[in-house]
């Protein structure tokens, strides 16, 4: 069936297909084209799709399209449905618009690469992927995106996978996943036992009712809490918050478009808009939203503060990208779903801007990333570094700039909350606190990282000095787009505090587009906002301040005198809190060891030496005995032929023989009947002989006869038994004694 | 002549082949007794059409004539051919395909 929503994933699919299948035969011009116009031309529907159907798409709960139903199980019915709402909707044109671009920027960053084609089927795949997985009107189908888009998250993060460590940070990335993946799975499963329906609207249409999902499970604790709880691990993976962050970091040894793209854009905000999409079984257990809103929070200042230590470019945007998914699990988790989804909308722009200024200055310092050989990039690189410039006080929380908004909308969520009942609600508090300390140690290690790459002298060698060169048009190009957004983006959600100054009313264009798809937006009041607003900016420049002290114009004395005060404390945070070190020895190695004892017991020993042992023997005993008989003789096979026959002959053509013969006598009343092997009987003539007179009383084709005796005496029954197809004949006697 | 006795011929004719093709030693023995058999087969044929009237049994006798000297053709052929490579006939030793 056409659906015009299923072109927006399939035309970046079929692009992947295409490239995959014929890309080695094209010139790198039509591959880039290719690739290129299939995600742009998804971008064209979704824009087409968002915007001409918007009264429908914002109001009426979406466009919903079934394409067909998948597979139908009993009571199961698994359909691919695709619903286009404003929160799959916004979701789609950030995917296919900073897909369009990056994928454009990967032109001149991959342009000396050999796998072109092999790296822009990726790209289109991942893209399809995602697509699909915003909008995904069912679980199984959200879920095929989802590891559609792990997948390809795998296959980019190992793209270079000549490097050894290449490969291992994707096996990372992917088992990491995995174990998100269980809770995802486990998640879906309660859902459906609860509501017994995949369909997302069904799912959330159980939850408002509240009976279904409100029933208690295990622990005291209800359906809607358990299944938000799995859920949440499956966001927790994809997403790198707390527990499962450690694969995130590690995924920059892919090329740095992919990092924008997959690893700071778009993938890894897929858990954020899972927790966005099942917001109304999360409304049902506040517990589960704390949950969510802490973790999300702790993440948020642990991964800033690993930030604070690292020297590699794309390891604090990393660290920062794992930071900001905290804000917006803190954002969606303290109920404030539409205010974390605006987070989520502006950081796709920042940080892909972030990420895309790193490739360039990549790209221009011969492919180092060491921020400690950089500075003084200022001047050589004016397109990049006004772009970083943007992007890095948007992060920041800058007034006027685009994360500024969000994240105030997020720190006022946290403390304007009501989602939580009275027992939970310090977490909207103590998240906001925690978040506003994360903000402040953002806007630090940001600065830190400003400072370091593009203030002051360069420390570079002169070999790589001589070489710094602005990037192409074709890469600068994006840049300057997303800096537009980063700087632009952040006035869809103006709070309302702000709005009245302009003599507006009411909520932000955003929150109203959302409001059908995850509720109303949280009434926030005015002075909190205020306040919110002044706390966050004044530690945004304080966080910058404080970084210009350290390190404006390059390492400054301050920072030396840090270093050589607590050595062991900024050795403890560059190697991330060693945590890396820790699930190496907790699970890692005893997994490993687990798996060679398993490897030696079972495989070894037990497939190796006893299963394929013992048949190996019965196969060489078999085939000895058979040897025997294949002599190669003709007179020998003819001999056993012949006996074959013989034998085959006997069976079909031997005389009938009955195995057992039942008399009955009921006073001078005979009954005989023949027991008879059934594959025969149909092709049998019996022949009674009650009185032994030597002509037959009874005879037909029934293998059974009466007879009424004149008088008490002891008789022969002769009974013939005759096969018309061979002629042969049996005769069986017995006695049939008739007492007085 | 009552039609079973061609029957009994035709068996013991039969069987006469068979002994032959599974014990003779020499290949020109064997093809031989095939031919034997192949003459049994067709007298039992005919001994049926005609006991039953039936006049296929007559057309099956003459192909099994025409397959039998076909059968022979190639049979001595193949007799001349292992003779030129063995320079015997004896069919204990062609076992070349064995195992």
């Amino acid at each position: 069936m056409f659906s015009r929503l299923l072109l927006i994933p399939l035309l970046p699919l079929l692009g992947a297909a295409y490239l995959m299948l014929a890309g080695q035969r094209h010139t790198r011009s039509v591959v880039q084209t290719i690739a290129i116009l299939a995600v742009f031309a998804s971008c064209v529907i979704s824009l087409d799709a968002f915007f001409v159907g918007l009264p429908a798409v914002v109001h009426e709960g979406g466009i919903s399209e079934l394409v067909y139903t998948w597979f139908a199980a009993g009571s199961v019915e698994v359909d691919l449905a695709l619903r286009m709402d404003s929160l799959s909707g916004l979701m789609c044109l950030v995917v296919t618009s900073i897909g369009t671009l990056i994928h454009f920027y990967s032109i001149g960053y991959m342009a000396h690469d050999e796998d072109y084609a092999r790296f822009f089927a990726y790209m289109n795949l991942f893209c399809g992927a995602m697509l699909l997985l915003v909008l995904g009107d069912t679980l199984p189908v959200l879920f095929i995106g989802w590891e559609g888009v792990g997948l390809s998250s795998y296959l980019l993060i190992g793209f270079w996978y000549k490097e050894h460590a290449n490969a291992s940070a994707g096996r990372k990335a992917f088992i990491t996943n995995r174990i998100g993946d269980f809770g995802f799975l486990i998640g879906m499963f309660l859902l459906f036992r609860a509501t017994g329906s995949l369909d997302i609207p069904v799912i959330l249409g159980a939850a408002q009712d509240g009976s279904a999902l409100s029933a208690p499970l295990w622990l005291g604790q209800s359906v809607a809490f358990w299944a938000g709880v799995f859920l949440f691990l499956g966001a927790a993976g994809k997403s790198a918050q707390i527990p499962l962050y450690v694969w995130l970091p590690d995924a920059m040894a892919g090329p740095t478009p992919v990092s924008a793209l997959i690893h700071a854009a778009t993938m890894v905000t897929a858990g954020v808009y899972l927790v966005a999409r099942m917001s109304a079984v999360y409304l049902l257990a506040p517990a589960a939203l704390a949950i969510v809103a802490l973790v999300g929070a702790l993440t948020a200042l642990f991964a800033a503060l690993i930030g604070f230590a690292q020297n590699d470019f794309k390891r604090v945007l990393a660290y920062s990208t794992v930071s900001q998914l905290g804000f917006m699990f803190a954002g969606v988790g303290t109920a404030n779903f539409a205010g974390g989804i605006f987070h989520l909308f502006t950081h796709a722009f920042f940080k892909a801007g972030l990420f895309l200024c790193a490739g360039s200055v990549m790209h221009a310092m011969s492919g180092l990333g060491d921020i400690t050989k950089m500075g003084g990039l200022g001047k050589r690189l004016p397109w990049t570094t006004r772009v970083f410039q943007i992007c890095w006080l948007s992060i920041c929380g800058v007034p006027i700039f685009s994360g500024f908004f969000s994240k105030d909308a997020l720190l006022g969520g946290a403390f304007g909350t009501e989602a939580y009942g009275h027992g939970l609600a310090w977490v909207g508090p103590l998240v906001g606190v925690i978040l506003l300390v994360a903000a402040l140690g953002t806007a630090f290690y940001m600065s830190r990282l400003y400072f370091l790459v593009f203030s002051g002298p360069c420390r570079a060698d002169e070999q790589t000095q001589h070489h710094i060169h602005e990037s192409p048009v074709s890469m600068v190009f994006p840049l300057v787009v997303l800096a537009a957004g980063a700087l632009f983006a952040g006035f869809a959600g103006v709070p309302p505090a702000l709005r009245e100054l302009f003599g507006k009313h009411g909520e932000s264009t955003l929150a109203v587009w959302l409001e059908p798809a995850v509720g109303a937006p949280l009434a926030v009041a005015h002075r909190t906002e205020w306040i919110v607003m002044g706390i966050s900016t004044a530690l945004a420049l304080v966080g910058i301040g404080f970084g210009y002290f350290f390190y404006g114009g390059g390492y400054r004395a301050p920072a030396h005198a840090f270093a050589r005060k607590l050595p062991r404390l900024v050795a403890l945070v560059r190697d991330k809190f060693r945590v890396d070190e820790i699930y190496d020895a907790i699970l890692v190695r005893p997994l490993q060891a687990l798996c060679r004892i398993t490897f030696l017991v079972v495989d070894r020993v037990l497939v190796d030496k006893i299963l394929v042992g013992i048949w190996a023997f019965v196969a060489d005993v078999g085939g000895r005995a058979c040897r025997f008989i294949q002599a190669g003789d003709v007179q020998r096979y003819l001999a056993v032929f012949a006996i074959g026959l013989a034998a085959l002959v006997w069976v079909a053509a031997r005389p009938a023989a009955p195995k057992e013969i039942q008399v009955v006598v009921t006073g001078r009343h005979a009954k005989v009947t023949l027991v008879d092997d059934e594959a025969r009987s149909g092709n049998l003539q019996y022949r009674f002989d009650f009185d032994g007179d030597g002509v037959p009383d009874r005879e037909g084709k029934t293998a059974s006869a009466s007879w009424i005796y004149g008088g008490p005496a002891r008789y022969t029954v002769a009974i013939t038994i005759e096969d018309a197809r061979w002629h042969t004949r049996r005769v069986v006697e017995r006695d049939v004694e008739v007492r007085p | 002549m009552p039609g079973y006795l061609y029957i009994l011929v035709s068996l013991a004719l039969f069987f006469i082949g068979m002994t032959g093709v599974l014990l003779r030693r020499n290949a020109l023995f064997v093809l031989m007794s095939v031919e034997l058999q192949l003459g049994a087969g067709s007298l039992a044929l005919l001994a049926f059409a005609r006991g039953l009237g039936d006049q296929k049994g007559h057309v099956v006798a003459f192909f099994v004539m025409a397959l039998a000297a076909a059968e022979a053709a190639v049979g001595l052929a193949i007799v001349v051919s292992v003779y030129r490579a063995r320079k015997k006939i004896d069919l204990d030793g062609v076992n070349q395909l064995r195992n």
